[in-house]
């Protein structure tokens, strides 16, 4: 019995619940949607289809399943954690199987209605498995190697297989979403340290030996890492789109072009333009006040998580509501980076704002959990 | 697990602790974003918006209307005709293959075509058309509008191409146009941006290529957005070119019609030119082409055909053709000698056939001889003897003096191409281009037209028109441009004592008018419209000894390319010139028999404008006129493309 259940007398039951949700985050939730069906309209030139309707039967249906788990105990989900960690990893192996034996390299499953990718599904899996660890770890043992090394295994199993399919940005996500946690639980700041010091000296290593005879990778290889990291370097190939996405930011100004008149999404310069670089197209029509704007509500919504969380007495729900707004955090920061020619491009959404299902449920899913921690947390009377 | 209060209160803490520190980095991240935006959207704003600018507008260029030429009645002899193209669009045909066997069915389209047409859609954009049929016919096009639901993504479009209605008549004139090649642009150091257009026209030969500027006009421009594969979304703006200038010729189009009419058959070089202004009126060179078949693209068996005939049909004879003289040359040695002295218009000299100059005999054509010649005589009968002995006398400077004054050896400044400068020998000439000094074998031969002197039929004219004036007239060409008038040059009366040229134009008279004259059969007859004219029949080769020992030197004995050039100037009235003509026949024989006639039919065709009485023929040629006339009249009323074959008969 951890600590919540223990004053569950306290949490509203019933119907009632859903007025203890955090409705300020569920209005934050539908104006970030909002903007994607606005942006998807314009991109589409005008039009509902293919996008902007499809998006938002999608998004209705994440919010129902946002408002169901959240009518369902925290203590409920906790206890699910190891199964649904379990669930994504053998879902994982699942497509990595299907894919070797000759489906294509397929990273998703057909669940009728939409393509679930298990990748997307451990990032909140992951998270709450991880939430439940260091729930169930005696706080006087995190910081011990052994206690240490077990949620580091969790969290590269899935990397590895993620890494595989391959998926480099969920890869990023999932590692420094766990790494969060980890850190968040309270495990020794010189873990982190030394992990941090490592992982320079490796890729310094890597780039000094560069020409040197005990050079670490091959020339090829580097060139690769070269065009990664400057794709301009590549302007017909790789720094195109980089490119043509900056050229539609910048083009937006203060104000914007003003709604569908971008010439660089409306003309298909832009590439992805309804799904990662979605956010130029923002940037382009609404220039610097739009653009601003929905980073407004993407950190008032870490806003109120981070609120929910210092709130909850619980370290189950404190650490799950934290990891989710880290990886919501992850999700946009990554995406605007890149688009705006601070990142290498991966492939990851803009939050809430992208066309794409998978991404969508699973954040909204995740939003659930962040609810039925806020609903189900321990009041003082 | 139940833990204890303590350890909950501390973890809470912790990880409000950790999470404020996290919180504040994504903040901190969440700033370092808005101010990357900024920078890019503020502060690089105008740099991004002129990229996105140049991105998505594409400028492209309207051709201009080409220039219309018109003759000196306002007659079109280069014009604009609406061409119509039949193009296909591969993303608007299912199946283009499919669609073009359906075109096929209704236009005519060989197999090259269509296999050009697949292959340049399999690489061009799906959007891009591409022409499948140019040059179709209205009824055609009518045809394809008709079955437009059987034929998906075929279109007609309609452009402006170059056509000459009068066809072969004004080939060596006017020239043509084709399209831009390699090494037109690589003559131009500045190339205007409208040749960078497929398929632009621009002049190759004649006024067509010396007046393209003024005829090539401006291009407009159209201002298009393009999406990221090219494609045009929307006309942003259209600026309208201007057309090209037009031109006015001073050459008479129906006088061409007959001049053309009249050489057919002949490889022959016609001039007619007004003595008072210069105007040319006519400039007539046979064979000639149809200078349509170039605009289209000539196939490469027609060009074949017209390159290895050996009458040249692509060569501007007039301007470009020089040939030597020969007696026409003569009032050039008569004025010189005048001039200076070395002789006076009564002076007889005796002719014996030949004379003999440093142990080398130099022939009259009249092997017994004229006997005793004057001036007047000498001219007449075109008595050699004479021009050789005032030749030896007045020497070659002087001689060449008096031909540069009469506009030979000088590039006459038409807007036609290749115009030859010609050849007047001088002595510092000779050593200068043979590394030889003059011998005065030189000069004799000079003297009469012959050795080195080289004169196009344009040269002669206007030296005779000068003669017949007495005024330094240059010819024109262009009347006007864009209704602007070209002026009239005339640099004055030449320095010539008028009594000398009061001679030598009785000389000419006579040519024609006296009963010895060497063109007596060519003369016109009333008062009114007196030729003064003279023959000349040059030489190609050289007369071996053994040849004149046996006797073959008749011109019907030898092959063509071996006979003499017979020319014959001439201007008329005789006491009011007002038109000068001068006619070549290429290995015609002699200028009394080849070329006088012909020059008579056209000086009397100028000056009738049309047709001319049978009267102003002498009695006993009207019925070789008249059937001659009526030959060229049929002619004239046939399709320029069947007059070629007629005139091939005729030859």
């Amino acid at each position: 019995m951890s600590y919540l259940e223990y004053n569950v007398k306290v949490v509203p039951s019933g119907l009632r619940k859903v007025l203890y949700l955090n409705w300020s985050l569920v209005l934050l939730l539908i104006a970030v949607a909002s903007v994607g069906f606005l942006m998807l309209f314009s991109v589409a030139g005008g039009k509902m289809d293919p996008w902007a309707m499809a998006q938002m039967k999608r998004f209705a249906l994440g919010m129902f399943l946002m408002f169901v788990i959240a009518m369902v105990p925290i203590w409920f989900w906790r206890n699910m954690a190891g199964v649904g960690y379990l669930l994504s990893l053998v879902l994982l192996v699942l497509v990595e199987v299907m894919g070797s034996v000759g489906m294509g390299a397929q990273r998703w499953i057909d669940l009728g209605f939409m393509r679930l990718q298990p990748s997307e599904l451990m990032k909140i899996t992951l998270v709450m498995m991880l939430a439940a660890y260091y729930d169930w770890l005696d706080i006087k043992k995190v910081s011990r190697p052994l206690w240490v090394l077990i949620p580091v295994i969790l969290i590269m199993l899935p990397t590895f297989l993620v890494l595989r399919q391959p998926d480099l940005g969920t890869s990023i996500l999932l590692v420094t979403g766990g790494g969060v946690i980890m850190f968040l639980a309270g495990v020794s700041l010189w873990y982190f340290g030394a992990v941090i010091a490592s992982g320079v000296g490796l890729v310094a290593s890597v780039f000094m030996s560069r020409g040197t005879e005990w050079q670490l990778l091959k020339d090829y290889q580097y060139r690769r890492i070269d065009t990664f990291l400057d794709p301009s370097s590549d302007p017909l190939g790789a720094g195109y789109h980089i490119t043509q996405s900056k050229i539609a930011l910048g083009s937006g100004g203060w104000t914007g072009r003003g709604f569908m008149q971008g010439t660089q999404s409306r003309l298909n310069f832009l590439p992805e333009k309804h799904t990662d670089f979605i956010f130029t197209t923002l940037a382009e029509e609404f220039g610097f006040l739009g653009g601003a704007s929905l980073l407004t509500l993407y950190v008032l919504i870490l806003i109120f998580c981070a609120a929910s969380a210092f709130q909850n007495k619980d370290r189950f729900s404190s650490l799950l509501i934290l990891g989710i707004s880290v990886t919501f955090f992850l999700f946009f920061a990554v995406n605007m980076s890149m688009v705006m020619g601070l990142a290498p491009v991966v492939g990851v959404p803009l939050p809430m704002v992208s066309y794409g299902g998978s991404a969508m449920l699973i954040l909204l899913v995740g939003f659930g959990l962040v609810q039925s921690a806020h609903v189900h947390r321990a009041r003082q009377k | 697990m139940k833990r204890s209060p303590i350890d909950t209160e501390a973890s809470a803490r912790k990880i409000t602790r950790r999470g404020l520190f996290l919180g504040g980095l994504q903040v901190s991240f969440a700033a370092m974003l808005v101010g990357r935006m900024r920078y890019m959207q503020v502060e690089q704003a105008d740099e991004y918006r002129n990229l996105a600018e140049e991105n998505r507008v594409k400028f492209s260029l309207l051709p201009p209307a080409r220039g219309l030429i018109y003759d000196r009645n306002g007659v079109l002899i280069a014009g604009n005709e609406q061409n119509y193209r039949i193009v296909i669009v591969r993303e608007d045909a299912d199946d283009p293959e499919a669609v073009l066997n359906r075109l096929r069915k209704i236009v005519w389209i060989d197999d090259a075509d269509v296999k050009r047409t697949l292959d340049e859609m399999r690489r061009r954009s799906p959007f891009v058309p591409v022409t499948v049929a140019d040059r179709v016919a209205w009824e055609d096009v009518a045809e394809v509008a008709v079955n437009a639901p059987a034929l998906p993504g075929i279109t007609a479009e309609v452009g402006l191409s170059r056509s000459y209605p009068r066809a072969d008549d004004f080939a060596h004139v006017i020239g043509y146009v084709g399209p831009v090649s390699d090494y037109d642009l690589s003559k131009l150091e500045d190339p205007d941006p409208l040749l960078q257009i497929p398929r632009f026209q621009i002049g190759k030969s004649g006024v067509e290529a010396k007046m393209e500027l003024d005829l090539r006009g401006s291009a407009g421009t159209r201002e298009v957005e393009v999406n990221a594969v090219g494609r045009e979304m929307r006309e942003l703006g259209r600026e309208e070119g201007r057309a090209g200038d037009n031109i006015q010729l001073t050459v008479d189009a129906d006088l061409q019609a007959y001049v053309q009419a009249r050489l057919a058959g002949e490889s022959a070089a016609a001039v007619v030119m007004d003595t008072q202004t210069g105007d040319v009126l006519a400039i007539g060179s046979a064979p000639t082409f149809d200078p349509n078949k170039f605009v289209r693209g000539i196939s490469s068996k027609d060009y074949g055909t017209l390159l290895n005939d050996k009458y040249r049909p692509l060569a501007a004879k007039p301007a470009q053709g020089t040939y030597p003289p020969g007696s026409t040359f003569k009032m050039v040695t008569a004025l010189a000698a005048l001039e200076d002295g070395v002789i006076d218009t009564n002076e007889s000299i005796k002719c014996y056939g030949y004379v003999e100059v440093h142990k080398r005999r130099f022939h009259c054509w009249k092997r017994g001889g004229h006997g005793p010649v004057d001036l007047v005589k000498s001219l007449r009968e075109s008595c050699d003897i004479y021009y050789y002995d005032i030749a030896q006398r007045v020497g070659i400077e002087k001689i060449a003096e008096m031909a540069r004054k009469l506009g030979l050896g000088e590039r006459h400044d038409l807007p036609l191409s290749a115009i030859a400068q010609g050849l007047i020998p001088t002595k510092a000439w000779k050593r200068e281009a043979r590394g030889a000094d003059w011998v005065i074998g030189d000069s004799l031969n000079a003297g009469i037209g012959q050795g080195f002197v080289l004169a196009s039929p344009l040269q002669l004219t206007v030296m005779t028109a000068r003669l017949a004036t007495g005024q330094a007239i240059h010819p024109r060409l262009v009347r006007s441009v864009n209704g602007v008038e070209t002026p009239v040059r005339n640099d004055g009366p030449l320095e010539i004592s008028t009594s000398n040229l009061n001679a030598i134009r009785e000389g000419m008279y006579e040519v024609v008018n006296a009963r010895r004259g060497t063109a007596g059969r060519s003369k016109v007859v009333g008062d009114d419209l007196r030729m003064a004219g003279k023959t000349g029949t040059s030489q190609v080769r050289n007369i071996t000894a053994a040849e004149r020992a046996r006797g073959v030197f008749r011109n019907e004995d030898l092959p063509w390319e071996r006979r003499d050039h017979a020319l014959f100037v001439c201007y008329a009235p005789h006491d009011n010139p007002r038109y000068a003509v001068t006619i070549v026949v290429e290995h015609g024989g002699g200028g009394s028999t080849a070329a006088a006639p012909i020059a008579r039919d056209v000086m009397l065709q100028a000056f009738y404008k049309g047709k001319p009485p049978l009267e102003a023929y002498p009695e006993n040629q009207r019925g070789t006129i008249q059937t001659r006339q009526r030959d060229i009249e049929e002619m004239l009323d046939m399709p320029h493309d069947e007059r070629v074959k007629a005139a091939e008969g005729r030859a």
